[in-house]
């Protein structure tokens, strides 16, 4: 229950801090916390192998392709904050929405039980060993005989993901120099206005 | 050390709810996709917990595959977010409007 109560407060605050930070590199740190502690929270609920995917493949694979976006796209023009940075008139309405919708959840929640309930949150095994549920090998097998249409939908979706990326990108290299242009065009002026 | 399953489905849903703020709260596309990748997370904890709840691992191939679908979708996302803000870098969400009927 501590671990939990713990848990969740590092996961609700690196929420918020993320959506509410002003730059997104900022908003990267704070969903590092949040996957890192969504990791231990589900070794908590027995769920190693997805635990293990979670670190690999969030906090490994697509917060880095964040962080390279954001270095990407800041290279010329000093720390990336294009754009307004949020809207202010829906600012206020769209937290009241969702606040009001996470209560209608909750509420929802209040009045479902399991019954019996569920001992959760107590490991069921030692973690590593072979055939607990959750465990990798459980995982694999569930994964490799009633589950292999899935697992090779999964790998087309990736080559279709790659396909895409390919196809989105390859067109856009006529349209660079102009870019280039205007980016050193804006970096002297602001030197010029730097020397004045 | 016994927590009821609710309290961890209580939580996914403020989780999620946070995105859902984020996505309408914000302009920066960059954080709007990573407040749908938090909503991504809220959906694999419930997931999670119920296939602890019923002791069935469906639940973590289907988290597993919302992973897959993640990362695909952000890979994706970023380069067309690199594509719009190469060809006019002070352009936010809501001025890329070229598809508009």
């Amino acid at each position: 229950m501590i671990t939990f109560a713990t848990l969740s407060i590092i996961l609700v605050a690196s929420a918020v801090f993320a959506i509410a930070a002003k730059s997104p590199v900022h908003s990267v740190v704070g969903l590092l916390v949040n996957f890192m502690a969504l990791a231990v929270l589900y070794l908590s609920l027995s769920a190693e192998f997805i635990a293990f995917i979670q670190i690999l493949v969030y906090s490994g694979a697509i917060l880095i392709l964040f962080v390279f976006v954001i270095a990407l796209l800041s290279s010329g023009i000093g720390p990336f904050n294009v754009g307004p940075d949020r809207l202010p008139k829906l600012l206020i309405p769209g937290t009241i929405l969702s606040a009001l919708a996470l209560g209608l959840v909750i509420r929802m929640l209040a009045n479902t039980s399991f019954t019996p309930e569920p001992r959760i949150g107590i490991a069921l095994g030692p973690i590593g060993a072979a055939n607990v549920f959750g465990s990798i090998g459980d995982f694999g097998r569930a994964l490799f005989t009633l589950n292999l249409l899935p697992f090779e939908v999964t790998a087309f979706i990736l080559l279709v993901a790659v396909i895409g990326v390919v196809l989105v990108t390859a067109g856009e290299s006529h349209a660079m120099p102009p870019m280039k242009i205007h980016r050193k065009a804006r970096k002297r002026e602001a030197i010029v206005k730097e020397h004045h | 050390m016994i927590v009821p399953p609710l309290y961890y489905i209580a939580l996914s849903a403020v989780l999620f709810f946070i995105g859902i703020a984020g996505v309408l709260t914000r302009r920066n596309p960059l954080i709007m996709l990573m407040a749908i990748e938090l909503m991504f997370n809220a959906a694999n904890l419930a997931l999670i917990t119920f296939s602890r709840v019923w002791l069935n691992n469906v639940g973590h191939i289907f988290a597993f595959l919302v992973v897959t679908v993640a990362a695909a979708e952000a890979a994706i996302a970023l380069a067309i977010v690199v594509v719009v803000f190469r060809q006019a870098p002070n352009v936010d969400v809501d001025q890329i409007a070229e598809l508009k009927g």
